[in-house]
């Protein structure tokens, strides 16, 4: 089954295929790998470490109303976006749209991934079936998220449907700019995230295994529990760190599919923004921070994520 | 090999898979059927007459927005972005081969950036231009924040495809006395170049469809996907759909003409076999 092998160049969300190469080989270089590095290093160094370094930075600065950067050191950003109820509020309902968008990710993407992985059959389905989940995912998500409001709205579809059979008299009001549309969103935009390490865990896994555990007499549900499921375990975490990080520093989504009713903390750092309030922008954006890393540092804990990369 | 075994649970998956499938799609579906509303028809459905209405008012000009500009300059950024993409991308890929101090800090500092919440990287580029008096715009801080989001993907796809790669073919260029550009130009090159569509694939709809990363960085003028974004909330007529139905089709044809160019290159390569004799000289 290595021949499930050529869709890694479709597929780099699958970082736990590849290694640096300079890990694995030792051969001095000279110059020339300096030179050749140079590019990607000025780009980092420019537009990511030395921005988020600032953001660090301009959370401690005081701003004034036409002045929105003034270097100071004050810890009032900090006071001013905490000591708010909302603001604590908006960070558990981000968390709670992490865990059940999370928990259903998991599942679709695991099933998904097993059935792919263990049940077709020949590669060239592999691939076909592979590509279609793949491709919207170089198509917009925005134009994605606006897709769903003919579907979910007062006279959408859905409800015309429901109310055609008889289900509900009033057309359902909780399916648009809710947290339902919400998390409908997430798991319509980011399943693939879970689908594609899970995917690429399972067709490593040594086929012998699951033959071994059948003839020993487990039943699939077993083999899957007992087997499957813990080599799978690297797939699981990588593809949890991009579903985790992702609806945890959302915006769009919840702008769009919330309409305005739902709130998150990656909407809220977008709002003050745009009322030109970096500094406390800057602190919230530091805090959400701080968790991400700490739930990557959790999940790494789960698995040793380096060891697979 | 467990389809024998389990017809039934085989059925079940497929059915799973093909909702799942229906579920991706449908929404898109969708809209682009409502985009041929009639000229009197609505957001939702029913259909009130088919017509191409909705698309002519998308041509028409400034009647929604700044969406014309939005889509030149997506356009242009996304083509800029491709070709940095791949050039950056293939240079690191080639520098991550040989040991280099800093390889491992390097390495983890592209991976953080794939999971940064891009808020975040786009208030650091806004706050850096900002305190530096720079002004921000869509083909200087906003071409940076997108490579911080395409590069990533090109340097993993680079690193997958030089652990497959078999270095016996540079050793035997070098016997035959290539120098080490000539061995990267006519060896490794033709062999890695599927790889490198694929690259340039990811490096223009990336950028084509980037928003998060984009949204503090652009100054004045936005990309279509901001755009779009800020329509979206006002929009009382189906020409959002039209344009929806536009941009998915840009998307579907970049995709299409990257995989029609692999499975071009593929066969090529099966018809001629080896390239050998046909570089150097």
């Amino acid at each position: 089954m290595r021949a499930a092998r050529p869709l890694t160049l479709a597929d780099p969300l699958a970082a736990e295929a590849v290694r640096p190469a300079a890990l694995a080989r030792p051969s001095g270089g000279g110059l020339a790998p300096y030179l050749l590095v140079a590019p990607l290093a000025l780009v980092f160094l420019v537009f990511f470490v030395v921005p988020v370094g600032l953001v660090l930075v301009v959370s401690f600065f005081e701003y004034e109303a036409y002045d929105m950067l003034i270097p100071a050191f004050t810890l009032e950003n900090y006071r001013e976006v905490f000591g708010q109820r909302v603001t604590w509020d908006t960070y558990l309902k981000t968390f709670q749209f992490c865990l059940s968008v999370w928990a259903i990710t998991f599942v679709l993407g695991f099933t998904l991934a097993y059935f792919l992985a263990f049940y077709v059959r020949t590669l060239t389905w592999q691939i076909t079936l592979f590509l279609i989940c793949t491709i919207p995912f170089w198509t917009s998500n925005v134009i994605r998220m606006i897709s769903w409001i003919p579907l979910l709205g007062r006279n959408g579809l859905v409800n015309q449907f429901l109310q055609g059979v008889g289900l509900v008299d009033a057309p359902l009001e909780w399916l648009l700019y809710s947290d339902f549309s919400v998390t409908l969103g997430f798991v319509h935009l980011y399943t693939l995230f879970m689908l594609v390490p899970i995917f690429n865990a399972m067709v490593r896994i040594d086929r012998s295994l699951v033959e071994a555990a059948a003839d020993a007499g487990a039943s699939e549900w077993q083999t899957i529990r007992h087997v499957i499921l813990p080599l799978c375990k690297p797939g699981i975490a990588i593809g949890s760190i991009f579903v985790l990080t992702i609806v945890m520093g959302d915006f769009v989504t919840v702008n769009v599919l919330g309409g305005g009713k739902v709130a998150s903390v990656g909407k809220s750092i977008n709002t003050e923004l745009g009322y030109l309030q970096f500094p406390p922008a800057a602190a919230n954006a530091m805090v959400l921070l701080a968790i991400v890393v700490l739930m990557i540092v959790a999940l790494g804990r789960l698995v040793d994520i380096r060891k697979e990369l | 090999m467990l389809r024998e075994t389990h017809p039934r649970t085989f059925r079940i998956l497929a059915l799973f898979f093909a909702l799942f499938v229906l579920f991706l799609y449908g929404p898109t579906l969708t809209i682009t059927i409502l985009s041929f509303q009639g000229p009197e028809g609505g957001l939702t459905f029913p259909m009130n007459g088919a017509s191409l209405h909705w698309f002519a008012e998308v041509f028409r000009q400034q009647s929604i927005g700044d969406v014309h500009g939005g889509f030149r300059r997506s356009i242009a950024l996304g083509l800029i972005v491709m070709l940095l993409t791949v050039a950056i991308s293939l240079a690191a890929g080639l520098a991550f081969r040989s040991r280099f101090r800093g390889a491992s800090l390097l390495f983890h500092i592209v991976v953080a950036s794939l999971i940064m919440p891009s808020i975040v990287v786009s208030l650091g580029i806004a706050a850096l231009f900002e305190l530096l008096g720079i002004e921000r715009t869509w083909w200087g801080s906003g071409l940076g924040a997108h490579l911080t989001w395409t590069l990533p993907f090109g340097l993993l796809i680079m690193f997958a495809v030089f652990n497959r790669f078999d270095r016996r073919l540079e050793e035997a260029a070098r016997d035959l006395g290539a120098s080490p550009a000539q061995t990267v130009r006519h060896v490794v090159i033709p062999v890695i170049a599927p790889s490198l569509v694929g690259v340039g694939l990811f490096g223009f709809t990336l950028s084509y469809d980037e928003l998060a990363r984009s949204s503090q960085v652009l100054g004045s003028l936005n990309t279509l996907p901001l755009e779009l974004q800020a329509m979206q909330s006002n929009a009382t007529t189906p020409v959002i759909y039209a344009l929806g139905t536009l941009t998915t089709g840009v998307s579907f044809l970049v995709i299409g003409v990257s995989l029609a160019t692999l499975l071009w290159m593929r066969r090529r390569r099966e018809r001629r076999g080896s390239d050998a004799g046909k570089g150097m000289v």
